[in-house]
């Protein structure tokens, strides 16, 4: 046993992770009378939502009157392909516009109407023009909104600050267990109540448009505490990632763009988008213009350095420099593009994780008491495929209802909770594991490793040759991952954290390929070129991802949620959806 | 396929001095791309913050041959034939390597008085562009920092001056025609506005192109003027009490 002390902090609710759902969360929890403290990974306000640059889905019919939420429902099922929690879709459409208008009574400023209503535009698979922004950096303006409303409401914001661990009374949550970053110090949360809001796992692929932060720790914690999870194979390809020069590929190009006009080319100067999707062209949703590229490319039709081109140059550089500023300083300073003058070159980069911690719609409640997810470390809402825009108000709503849950939850208890020390211990050996004399590997070249594999093996294309072959790999990192080794001391070490990360990396990777292999259909974004089309009977399954008693993984089916008659009704147009088995 | 040198600072509270590395230079090859190679095969335990690597959030700030810079927008060509030099922001205490203490900036953001639309009024407002347009610069900015640390009035005095980046905000608070506080007599006697005196170094530095100084500092030091040292509005205020200025 090791003596040494750890810092305590003790809150009715925490919630880890300070992106746009767990700032909503904060201050729903702080607002309903809960002590609150919030731990991020980063400084407060680098989240990543701050890098959301698009828009944030609302049908507040403020251009296109004929919208509702009915509409929005519809769209964003379709975009799912109907593996949606129909549930979650629901409230999402109903109540993302007033909590879009809450951000404006907290100071939020969005792009203007001439009639000085909310600007709406534009964007993948959303029938009207539905995305409220603010040029093109609405997340910061989300995420600095919501940080000023956290901070006033008087959160307890511990930042660089690392949870790795969720320590368990029984069957019920009892706290985190972590590091600070600065110090290595470990430090111990008890609370009541947990949300989770860490976001996604981008990092697992070579060519994703996420930062560091996302890893995955946050659902692999709620794996590991026995949350089960829910669509792991459902990884979103961004279609429009920047290509080159090599430093900057994987980074974001939004949607935007094409939301604002911008088109797609080939290297024949083809809008290729016609022979993919006549109808919605270059708006079509994300899957169906990512594999777009893709086959483009395959077929030598790319870019030259294998993308497509994305032209806005005939909206003239007022009207670009004044909708996408952000746009159009990042290609000039980083490629030498004057995206006025000249067409982007673009590819698809890893951007989202629709899976996740599979959550009660109501409350955002985990299937453990006292475990809350919401934002992208949840899963249900998106399906097989999310909709731009759809994230921002994700987090926003179920943010709120998270926040809304826990506090909830912690006035219905009424024992105290147990710190099991034994927890404790064991996730300190694991942490300090890498000081091991022993050790061997490095943390960074396994990560490398492990993207590649991803990349190549359970990326936009996959078959099962593919998928066993990425399954193989991760195995065999895994056993590596125990012998990591890393220099210099606990002081703010980002080598030491890596070799953590990694752990969380290879399991969620894990958890990707294994239903990956399951999923023996095309759907959304998982596109199998052993089983190029839908079938009927996966359409109304979602793969459950759980740890058993022996720590072994395991993935069952699970039926999708049927829709009641009033809202099946909306869909009465097409056989696709209301054909019964 | 050619190098580049880098000569990173390491070190923490207790000292350090510059080590140089080298890696394989690739086209258009930022000074964070360089950092984060060293970090992956050359020096584990480099301590660098970032996030997005895309100029959006304003982590990865740091002095690039003395200059304050976002490493995501640095280009590595800019230096051809030049030595690059990459040390910690000097304005604030080192925590180790190029990481520093900027906690500072939170406690400061803590103290300013939130945004306070009229009570019982209800989004959605109307609001037009042009009633707003100026407020967008404001909200532009990636908290990089990088003003707070090349004031001098930061750097060299001890003084809890508050600095560009929250006068920025604070400017975001007042002009927003939504808001209903009054915010001079916080500026003057705990933000400190008057001990900026415009020397325009914050603009200079923003990468986000805000013009500090004289969108947001100028016209907070100009309400500050009319309310504490316009003699009219004094008398005037005397007569009709506090609350008359327009503001």
């Amino acid at each position: 046993m090791s003596v040494e002390k750890y810092e305590v902090h003790e809150h009715d609710v925490i919630i880890i992770g300070a992106g746009g759902a767990g700032l909503r969360a904060a201050i729903e929890a702080s607002a309903l009378g809960c002590s609150v403290g919030l731990i991020c990974k980063s400084l407060l306000g680098k989240a990543h939502t701050v890098m959301a640059e698009g828009g944030v889905a609302a049908a507040l019919a403020n251009v296109d009157p004929q919208d509702g939420w009915q509409v929005h429902f519809g769209d964003t099922m379709r975009g799912g392909q109907f593996i949606n929690n129909y549930r979650m879709a629901e409230l999402h459409a109903k109540e993302s516009p007033a909590r879009v208008y809450e951000l404006e009574e907290w100071g939020a400023l969005f792009d203007r109407t001439p009639d000085g209503k909310i600007m709406q535009r534009p964007f993948g698979a959303h029938t009207y023009r539905r995305l409220c922004h603010v040029g093109d950096r609405t997340g910061l303006e989300m995420i600095r909104t919501l940080q000023d409303k956290t901070v006033a409401s008087g959160v307890e914001v511990y930042m660089e600050t690392t949870l790795t661990r969720l320590l368990k009374d029984g069957n019920r949550i009892a706290g985190a267990f972590g590091y600070v970053r600065e110090t290595g110090r470990f430090v111990l949360f008890k609370a009541k109540a947990v949300v989770l809001a860490t976001g996604g796992w981008g990092k697992v692929f070579k060519v994703s448009s996420n930062s560091w932060e996302c890893t995955g720790d946050g659902v692999m914690m709620a794996y590991d505490a026995g949350a089960e999870l829910i669509d792991m194979e459902m990884v979103q390809f961004h279609p429009t990632g920047m290509v080159w020069p090599p430093g900057v590929r994987g980074i974001l190009v939004t949607e935007g763009v094409r939301g604002e006009g911008g088109i797609l080319k080939n290297n024949k100067g083809e809008r290729f988008m016609e022979r993919y999707d006549p109808k919605k062209l270059d708006l079509s949703s994300r899957d169906v213009v990512a594999r777009a590229i893709y086959t483009e490319v395959q077929e030598g039709r790319g870019s030259e350095h294998g993308g497509a081109y994305l032209d806005i140059t005939h909206r003239g550089p007022e009207y670009i420099k004044k909708k996408l500023p952000s746009m159009h300083e990042q290609f000039l300073k980083l490629a030498d593009v004057d995206i006025t003058k000249q067409p982007m070159e673009v590819a698809p980069t890893i951007h989202y994780a629709m899976g996740g911690v599979r959550v009660e719609p109501e409350t955002s409640a985990s299937t453990v008491s006292g475990l809350f997810a919401a934002g992208e470390v949840a899963g249900g809402l998106h399906g097989a495929n999310r909709l731009g825009g759809n994230s921002l108000s994700d987090l926003l709503v179920f943010g709120r209802r998270a926040g809304e849950g826990a506090a909830k939850y912690v006035k219905s208890l009424n024992n105290p909770l147990k710190i099991d020390e034994a927890q404790i211990e064991s996730e300190k050996k694991l942490l300090l594991r890498p000081f091991n004399e022993s050790g061997t590997e490095n943390p960074y070249q396994i990560h490398e490793e492990l993207q590649n594999a991803m990349q190549e093996g359970a990326g936009l294309a996959r078959t099962t040759e593919s998928l066993e072959k990425a399954l193989k790999k991760i195995l065999e990192l895994q056993q590596r991952a125990q012998q990591t080794r890393v220099p210099g001391s606990r002081l703010y070490n980002p080598g030491w954290h890596t070799a953590r990360d990694i752990v969380f990396m290879l399991t969620v990777s894990e958890a990707i390929v294994r239903c990956a292999i399951e999923r023996k259909e095309s759907r959304g974004a998982h596109w199998r070129k052993d089983f190029l089309s839908k079938d009927e009977t996966w359409g109304k399954q979602n793969l459950v991802t759980y740890k058993d008693t022996s720590g072994a993984m395991k993935i069952k089916m699970m039926p999708t949620p049927q829709m009641p008659a009033e809202l099946a009704q909306l869909f009465q147009q097409e056989p696709v959806v209301t054909a019964k088995k | 396929m050619a190098e580049i040198a880098l000569k990173i600072f390491r070190g923490d509270a207790s000292g350090g001095a510059e080590k140089e590395y080298r890696v394989e230079a690739t086209p258009g090859m930022v000074v964070l791309d360089a950092v984060l190679r060293v970090q992956a095969t050359q020096a584990s335990d480099l301590a660098v913050r970032w996030n997005c690597k895309a100029a959006h959030c304003g982590s990865c700030s740091a002095e690039v041959n003395g200059k304050p810079r976002l490493m995501c927008k640095t280009r590595t060509d800019e230096f051809q034939g030049k030595e690059i030099h990459v040390g910690p922001m000097r304005a604030f205490k080192l925590i180790k390597d190029l990481v520093t203490d900027v906690s500072f900036n939170y406690k400061t953001a803590r103290m300013i008085p939130a945004f306070t639309p009229p009570a019982g009024e209800k989004a959605p407002f109307t609001m037009y562009e042009k009633d707003v347009e100026r407020l967008y610069e404001y909200h532009k900015c990636i908290e990089c920092f990088l003003c707070q640390n090349v004031c001098h009035v930061i750097r060299d005095h001890k003084a809890p001056f508050f600095g560009p980046r929250q006068l920025v905000r604070i400017a975001s608070l007042e002009m927003h025609p939504k808001d209903t506080l009054d915010r001079a007599q916080f500026l003057k006697d705990t933000a400190l506005i008057g001990y900026c005196n415009i020397t325009k170094c914050c603009t200079e530095v923003c990468p986000e192109h805000i013009h500090i100084t004289d969108n947001a500092i100028i016209p907070l030091k100009e309400r500050v003027v009319d309310e504490f040292y316009d003699p009219v509005q004094w008398i005037w205020r005397k007569i009709m009490g506090r609350n008359s200025n327009g503001g």
